[in-house]
């Protein structure tokens, strides 16, 4: 209850922020497994070169540690993804940017399209892969750039193009 | 900027530069030649490198005078330098927020001040910063009223005034002034504490380039000695005491220093204007059209005896641990009323800084004590395995046991600081307990809304909700509200922009875990 707000009760109990309303590509899935595999197998190849080099610490526990790494992994691979996908999530309106991201961890971030200043996008190498893009929306704040991960690139093209057009119909500094 | 080859023409820095730069240089490398002239040849090419790096210096000050030129057009000031690479730093004159004239010792002496243009982008780095090292005083006070004001700056008569401060003219609203007595705050402040291990460093560096070995004199061998012959408690006690007693003279000194003649001001063209030193004078101006908002802080020090300092959120400027170095202090510690009528003053509307803040509730006060809790509880924990594992000695867990208590004392504080409110226009967050803060932004400049929700967090319904801004430290939280309260916090704070992704319960919640 937010006595101070000028909001009143009845409304604070009835109104909700809704999710974004669109998902991004369900491609998003296998590249975020992808890029996240990489960090564990790195993880995994150190271990490997390590006992290859024989240090003698691992010698005595790698029996513990490459199982353990590997289950961590598996874990993670197979949760993490799927949880982002349901989490993910995006909106654009003439007004505002809302965007949801995350999955241990979640986060929406609103930005009106009037502060917009800058709008990029850009592939990795893994994304170009999954002919995925992401769109990064940026305020006069240091805090809080907007960023939609794992678009197909079609979507986030007209994102852009939408972005770009409705932001130079915005005057000032946007500060 | 077509006319530009022909109207405005490249200006040089002062002369008087020439004098400084090589003296500066010297100074610097002070320790390395004074092991050249008292260990001589002995031992290393040290001190031999020590002095070569200073004549590098003064070479390399003499060509960044010869190198340097700035000029200003009706629509930028630009500054172009280097030799062998060419770079020109433009700057429109409607980006400049905040316009800092510092007058270093020497700088003081040969009547020079620096000036530093600084810009909205300044706070995400100083590759950008527009500096003037340095220009003839009064150029410079002429300088910051051209730039802040937009006028010609041709009054010889207040160039004449400008001339015996670099502080510039006093004129205008004076908000605050330092009074003598706000000297005591000065050993409250832990600069002090970072005096000493900063002179403590340079003590030891010292030695090392002497090759001083402290038990060959008389009075460091008979400290030397008494250090090694004393029981351990007591010999952490009495270093204790010299620590705090070091750290309170060093702060009161620090505070004079930088505090002396502190005065705030607000000038007719809108702008502050915050002169203050005692050997180094430094004078920040500073476009009130660039304010974000306000910051009260107070430091658990300074909290005990009842002072606090006002911080101003400005683009262009930083804040937090920079705030003395970065300009955007609006009163050093003071005592709290005084600080409370500064934060009003500035920000022109009291409610802020008066209303009582709304709690966040049961779930925020038991997420404060977890956090605050677990962390020492592993400490502990861990104390405790190697005590049955490695033989620590049986004392350390036990006497671990005190930072749970100290670790729920400060949840008890955090919780206390936590709250938010709305009134005026204005968005009030507190919170922290080491430094307790309250934040006033008007509403007005806030450019978004971040939502975050931990796992945790999630799970007993609460939300961090940041605003974030184009000032200060570019994001201000709101923490562990419960998530309805932030939806009507944000919706109430900028009408409008939440409103199409609002939904009443009736509708279709999409709750995120659900999905």
């Amino acid at each position: 209850m937010c006595h101070r707000c000028g909001v009143s009760d009845e409304a604070v109990q009835a109104v909700r922020l809704r999710a974004p309303r669109h998902r991004v590509s369900r491609r998003a899935i296998g590249y975020w497994t992808v890029r996240a595999g990489l960090g564990w197998l790195v993880l995994l190849a150190a271990q490997i070169v390590a006992l290859v080099l024989g240090w003698s610490w691992l010698r005595d526990w790698w029996t513990v540690t490459v199982p353990v790494t590997v289950l961590l992994a598996a874990v993670h691979l197979i949760v993490m993804p799927q949880w982002r996908y349901r989490v993910h999530r995006w909106e654009v309106t003439t007004e505002a940017v809302y965007t949801q991201a995350g999955w241990f961890n979640q986060e929406r971030r609103i930005a009106p399209v009037s502060r917009i200043q800058t709008v990029d996008t850009d592939r990795g190498p893994f994304e170009q892969v999954f002919r995925l893009s992401n769109v990064t929306v940026t305020t006069a704040s240091a805090a809080g750039p907007l960023r939609i991960d794992g678009l197909d690139r079609e979507t986030a093209d007209q994102l852009v193009e939408q972005l770009t057009a409705d932001t130079q119909a915005e005057r000032g500094d946007a500060t | 900027m077509t006319r530009a080859d022909d109207v405005p023409e490249w200006r040089r820095l002062s002369t008087r530069m020439l004098v400084i730069h090589p003296v500066q240089a010297l100074i610097q490398s002070v320790p390395a030649l004074a092991g050249l002239l008292i260990a001589g040849t002995t031992s290393g090419n040290g001190p031999l490198w020590g002095a070569l790096g200073a004549a590098a210096a003064v070479v390399l000050g003499l060509l960044r005078w010869f190198t340097t030129r700035y000029r200003i057009s009706p629509e930028q000031v630009q500054v172009r330098r280097g030799l062998l690479r060419r770079r020109v730093v433009s700057v429109p004159r409607d980006r400049i927020r905040t316009v800092d004239v510092t007058a270093p010792p020497m700088h003081r002496l040969l009547g020079l001040a620096r000036v530093s243009v600084g810009t909205g982008r300044s706070d995400r780095g100083r590759s950008d910063e527009l500096r003037l090292d340095a220009l003839a005083a009064p150029v410079a006070a002429e300088l910051r009223d051209e730039l802040l004001h937009r006028r010609p700056a041709a009054r010889t008569g207040e160039v004449v005034a400008a001339a015996e401060a670099p502080a510039g003219p006093p004129t205008g609203t004076e908000l605050a002034r330092l009074s003598p007595r706000w000297i005591g705050y000065g050993p409250f402040t832990l600069s002090g504490l970072v005096t000493v291990g900063v002179v403590a460093a340079f003590l030891s560096r010292l030695v090392n380039e002497f090759h001083v070995d402290p038990t060959k004199y008389g009075a460091t061998r008979e400290v030397t000695d008494r250090v090694l012959h004393t029981p351990v408690p007591i010999l952490v006690l009495e270093v204790l005491v010299v620590l705090v007693v070091l750290a309170a003279v060093a702060g009161t000194a620090g505070y004079v220093l930088a505090f002396w003649n502190f005065r705030l001001s607000r000038l007719p063209g809108g702008t502050l204007h915050i002169t203050r030193g005692l050997i180094t004078t430094r004078a920040v101006t500073l476009e009130e059209r660039r304010l974000r908002g306000v910051e009260l802080s107070e430091p658990m020090l300074l909290r005990a005896v009842r002072g606090a300092r006002c911080i101003a959120i400005a683009t262009g400027l930083r804040v937090g641990r920079g705030a003395e170095r970065g300009g955007s202090l609006l009163l050093p510690s003071a005592p709290r009323a005084e600080a409370h009528r500064v934060a009003v003053a500035v920000l022109g509307r009291p409610a802020p800084f008066t209303v009582p803040l709304t709690p966040h509730g049961p779930r925020a006060r038991r997420r404060r004590y977890t956090r605050a809790l677990w962390p020492c509880l592993v400490v502990v924990a861990a104390l405790a395995l190697l005590w049955l594992l490695v033989g620590l000695p049986g004392w350390v867990p036990q006497a671990s046991v005190v930072l749970l208590v100290l670790a729920a004392l400060v949840a008890t504080d955090r919780y206390r600081s936590l709250g938010h409110a709305l009134v005026d226009g204005t968005l009030v967050t507190g919170r922290g307990s080491l430094v307790r803060r309250r934040c006033a932004l008007p509403t007005d400049g806030i450019i978004g809304w971040t939502v975050r929700r931990s796992f945790f967090q999630r799970r007993a319904g609460l939300a961090t909700l940041t605003a974030t801004t184009a000032g200060g430290e570019q994001r201000y939280p709101v923490q562990d509200i419960a998530l309805d309260d932030a939806t009507a916090l944000a919706d109430a704070a900028i009408p409008g922009l939440l409103t199409p992704f609002l939904e009443t319960a009736a509708g279709p919640v999409r709750s995120t875990v659900e999905a």
